[in-house]
C-alpha cells in the first residue's frame, strides 16, 4: 500500500534530517523524502501537521513475560502497548519461565509475534541454560533461531571462569553479550540503594559497590576475550564514570540506561511507594545527575524504558515484599521528551537515543529513514499532554512511579513494514 | 507529600512513625501520659471510659509478648474491647495476603488497629488502605519504626530529666537494623535534644546515619563521655552470621555497658533498654539492675504512653 505522510516535521538522527519533509511509502518501504516519486499515488495520506514523523522507536528492555508470567502481561498486551508507545522493535530479555535458553522457545515466541503484525520482536537469549550461571547456551543455534544478543537479565552469573568463558565463546562467533552489573553477594536481600532514603526507612540495601565490582570484572574480562560487550542499566556515577574511563582506553564496550532512572532518584520512594520497588534500584539524586551527564557527553549510547509490567496484587505489598518492575513501553517517547526538555537535548539528539543508537547496538540496519529502508514509522503530537493512569495504558501492568503525572507527546501512528499498525 | 499520619485538620489520624510527627502532637502524647500516670500515690493506672464501644485490633504478623501486652492492659483501661491476633508468619503461607487479612479485621468492625510487621513500611501500606475513619497505630515494622517505644523512651527521660534541650543522649548497638533506634532519633530531634550519639562498629551502622542528625562514635570511652542518658539496643543473636560480628563476647567487650563504662558517663546518668534484654552480650547485669537502670520504669510508663496515643487517636475529627 502506498502512504503519503504530508507535512510533518521530519527527524531522522542518522541522516541528520530535522525539517518539514513529506515522506512516501511504496509497499514496506521508504521510497522517497521530500518528493514524490514519479507516478506515486497514496492509497492513504497521514496529515502530519504540526506532529513530527521520526524512526519508529527501538526499545532494548521490554519484558512481555511471556512464556510463563501470562497473569502479569501477554504477548498480545504488550505488543499493543509497544505500538502505542511508538515502538516498532523490542528486544526481550531471556528471564521468562522457562528462561530462552532453548532454540524451540525463541522460534515460538519468534512467530507468535509475527502472527501479531505489530512490532518487531528480537529475543535476547540466556547466556547460560537456565540462566543458571553453569553451562552456556547453545548460542549458534539461538541466533540461527533468531537471537540477537546473550544475557543473564538479572540472574547472577557468579562464577567468573564461566564468565570469561561464555565471552571467550561469543568472541569466537562475534556475538554480543548484554549484561547487567550487579554483585549478587553485596546485593543480597537488597532492595534499595544504600543511602539516605534506605537508612530512613529502614530498607535493606544495595551499595554502589555492587555494580562497581561487577561491572569492574566484566570491564576486564570483555577486554580479555574481545567480546562485544553492553551493559545493562547502568545506575550509579561510579559505574558511569569506569565507562566513560574504557571507551577513552579503546574498549568496545556500550551502555543503555533505563528511563525510571533519568528522571527518579531514591527520594521518589517516600512513604514506601511500591512502584519505585525497581531493579536496579533508584539511586541518589548525585547519580541521577550522573547519569545525564553520561548521556550528554555519549558515554551512555541508549536509554530504554526497562518495561517490566506486574500484577496489581503483587505491588499491594510492603515495599521488601513488592515485585520490582513498572510498566514502560508508552511511557518511553515522554520521558525521553521531558528528559531533552530539561536538559536542552535537541530533538534530533534525543530521539537517536531510542532509534539509531539502540539498532546499532542491535546490529539492526533499522531506526533511520532512508530511502530503500523498511518503513518503520512513529509519528507523535509533541505538544498533547496526557495523563498517566490506568484506563490510558494499553498494557496490562498497570504500574508505575509517573502514575497521576502529566506528560506531553502522545503517539497518533505507527507504522511497521509500511503499515499502519496503530493511529490515534 | 502528604504526611500520612495527620488527617485535613492536622491532627493524628494514625501513628506510624516518629518522623515528622509534629513536636506539639509530641508534646501533647507526653502530657496526656502523664495525666493518666497517679505517680504520687504509686496506684495503679485508673481505668478510663475514653474508648468505651470501641474495638482495638492487636494484629502481630510478628512475636511479641511484652509490646502487645502493653498495648492489650492500655486498651483495656480505656474501656476498649480488645482483640488479640498473632498471626504470626505463617498466614501468608496460607496464601492470605497482609491486606485481604486487614480487610477481613474491618470487616469485623475495628476501630483501631496496632500493627507489627517484619516488613518496613507495612504499617504504612495499611493506613494508606483502610477506611478514613480506622486509625492504624504501628507497633513496630521491620526495621524502619516503633514509634511508641520512642515515646514512651521520650516520656521516661522527661520523667528523670524535666528538659530535653540540655541533653547529651547516646544510643548504642546495632542501629542499622534497629526501628526502636530510628524512632528514638527522630524523636529525640524533634524534642529539641542539642546533641545525639550514636555509638557501633561500622557493621551495625547504616550509610549516612549522621544525616539522621547524629554524631557516630565507634567507642564507647568517647561516646559515653558526659552524656546524661544512655539508650541501649537489643543485639540480634542472628548478627554473628551475617558477618556483622565475630562474636557475642567480642561484641561485649567493646560495647557492653558494664559500670567501667558507664563510669564515662554524666554520675546521674539513666541507662534505658527497650528490651528484651541480652544480659552479658549487651549489657551487664550490674548495670541492668543497677540503680542508674530506668528500664522497667520505661515498661511501666509504656501503658500509660500506649494510653494517651490510643486516646488521641480516638479523639480526632474523621
Amino acid at each position: 500500500m502506498n502512504i503519503h505522510i504530508k507535512n510533518g516535521r521530519l527527524i531522522d538522527p542518522r541522516n541528520n534530517l530535522d525539517a518539514q519533509l513529506d515522506v512516501f511509502i511504496i509497499d514496506q518501504y521508504i521510497a522517497a523524502i521530500g518528493n514524490a516519486p514519479a507516478g506515486f499515488k497514496a492509497a492513504e495520506v497521514i496529515d502530519a501537521t504540526g506532529l513530527i514523523v521520526c524512526p519508529g522507536l527501538i526499545d532494548l528492555a521490554a519484558r512481555l513475560r511471556e512464556p510463563g508470567f501470562e497473569y502479569m502481561a501477554t504477548l498480545e498486551s504488550e505488543m499493543d502497548a509497544a505500538v502505542a508507545g511508538g515502538i516498532t522493535s523490542l528486544a526481550c530479555p531471556p528471564d521468562t519461565d522457562p528462561p530462552l535458553d532453548e532454540p524451540g522457545l525463541v522460534e515460538m515466541l519468534k512467530h507468535r509475534a509475527k502472527n501479531l503484525h505489530q512490532a518487531r520482536l528480537y529475543p535476547v537469549a540466556a547466556l547460560t541454560t537456565g540462566l543458571m550461571g553453569k553451562e552456556l547456551t547453545e548460542m549458534a543455534e539461538l541466533v540461527d533461531a533468531g537471537c540477537v544478543a546473550f544475557s543473564q537479565a538479572d540472574a547472577p552469573l557468579t562464577d567468573t571462569r564461566v564468565l570469561y568463558r561464555a565471552m571467550q565463546y561469543a568472541a569466537t562467533f562475534g556475538y554480543s553479550v548484554w549484561l547487567r552489573p550487579q554483585d549478587s553477594y553485596l546485593s543480597k536481600d537488597g532492595v534499595a540503594h544504600d543511602g539516605e532514603v534506605a537508612t530512613r526507612c529502614g530498607l535493606p540495601a544495595i551499595p554502589v559497590c555492587a555494580e562497581t565490582i561487577a561491572l569492574s570484572t566484566m570491564l576486564m574480562l570483555a577486554k580479555e576475550t574481545g567480546v562485544k560487550l553492553h551493559i545493562c542499566r547502568v545506575s550509579s556515577a561510579a559505574g558511569v564514570e569506569m565507562i566513560r574511563t574504557a571507551r577513552q582506553q579503546g574498549l568496545a564496550v556500550s551502555c543503555d540506561v533505563s528511563m525510571n532512572h533519568v528522571h527518579l532518584s531514591e527520594m521518589d520512594i517516600g512513604f514506601f511507594d511500591p512502584n519505585c520497588r525497581l531493579t536496579p534500584p533508584l539511586r541518589s539524586l548525585r547519580d541521577k545527575a550522573a547519569l545525564r551527564a553520561g548521556l550528554l557527553d555519549g558515554t551512555i549510547d541508549a536509554i530504554c524504558s526497562n518495561h517490566a509490567p506486574v500484577d496489581e496484587d503483587a505491588k499491594q505489598l510492603p515495599f521488601a515484599e513488592a515485585e520490582s518492575g513498572a510498566t514502560g513501553l508508552e511511557l518511553l517517547l515522554p520521558l525521553l521528551l521531558k528528559w531533552a526538555e530539561q536538559d536542552k537535548v535537541s530533538l534530533a539528539g534525543a530521539l537517536s537515543r531510542v532509534t539509531a543508537q539502540p539498532a546499532q547496538i542491535l546490529g539492526l540496519d533499522a531506526g533511520h529513514l532512508s530511502v530503500g529502508a523498511l518503513a518503520d514509522v512513529c509519528v507523535f503530537d509533541p505538544e498533547k499532554y496526557w495523563k498517566v493512569e490506568a484506563s490510558a495504558l494499553k498494557s496490562q501492568g498497570k504500574n508505575t512511579p509517573f502514575t497521576g503525572h502529566e506528560v506531553q507527546g502522545r503517539v497518533r501512528y505507527t507504522l511497521v513494514d509500511g503499515k499502519i499498525v496503530y493511529a490515534n | 507529600m502528604k504526611n500520612p499520619q495527620l488527617n485535613k485538620h492536622g491532627e493524628l489520624q494514625h501513628l506510624l512513625t516518629t518522623e515528622g510527627l509534629p513536636v506539639r502532637i509530641m508534646r501533647d502524647i507526653l502530657d496526656r501520659a502523664a495525666g493518666f500516670l497517679d505517680l504520687d500515690e504509686g496506684r495503679e493506672i485508673k481505668k478510663v471510659p475514653l474508648l468505651h464501644g470501641k474495638s482495638v485490633f492487636n494484629v502481630f504478623f510478628e512475636n511479641s509478648t511484652r509490646t502487645r501486652t502493653t498495648f492489650e492492659i492500655a486498651a483495656k483501661r480505656l474501656s476498649a474491647d480488645v482483640v488479640n491476633l498473632n498471626i504470626g508468619s505463617s498466614s501468608t503461607s496460607k496464601g492470605e495476603t497482609l491486606l485481604d487479612t486487614v480487610d477481613n479485621l474491618c470487616a469485623m468492625h475495628a476501630d483501631m488497629f496496632v500493627v507489627r510487621h517484619s516488613q518496613s513500611g507495612a504499617a504504612h501500606l495499611i493506613a494508606r488502605h483502610v477506611a478514613p475513619e480506622i486509625h492504624v497505630i504501628n507497633a513496630g515494622d521491620g526495621r524502619h519504626a516503633h514509634p511508641t517505644q520512642a515515646l514512651l523512651d521520650m516520656f521516661t527521660i522527661r520523667h528523670y530529666k524535666k528538659e530535653f534541650h540540655n541533653l547529651r543522649v547516646a544510643i548504642v548497638g546495632d542501629v542499622l537494623h534497629s526501628r526502636v533506634a530510628r524512632s528514638q532519633i527522630h524523636a529525640l530531634t524533634t524534642l529539641g535534644v542539642p546533641e545525639v550519639r550514636v555509638i557501633a562498629p561500622k557493621t551495625l551502622l547504616p550509610t549516612m546515619v549522621e544525616n539522621l542528625g547524629v554524631q557516630v562514635y565507634h567507642d564507647m570511652a568517647k561516646g559515653l563521655k558526659d552524656v546524661d542518658v544512655v539508650l541501649m539496643l537489643r543485639l540480634q543473636n542472628e548478627r554473628m552470621q551475617g558477618a556483622a560480628l565475630p562474636s557475642g563476647q567480642e561484641y561485649f567487650k567493646n560495647y557492653g555497658l558494664t559500670e567501667e563504662k558507664l563510669a564515662y558517663a554524666r554520675p546521674d546518668a539513666i541507662v534505658m533498654h527497650p528490651g528484651p534484654m541480652n544480659r552479658g552480650i549487651e549489657i551487664d547485669s550490674r548495670v541492668a539492675d543497677g540503680l542508674q537502670s530506668v528500664i522497667l520504669s520505661q515498661v511501666t510508663f509504656g501503658i500509660a504512653v500506649r494510653m494517651a496515643v490510643m486516646s488521641t487517636l480516638a479523639g480526632s475529627n474523621k
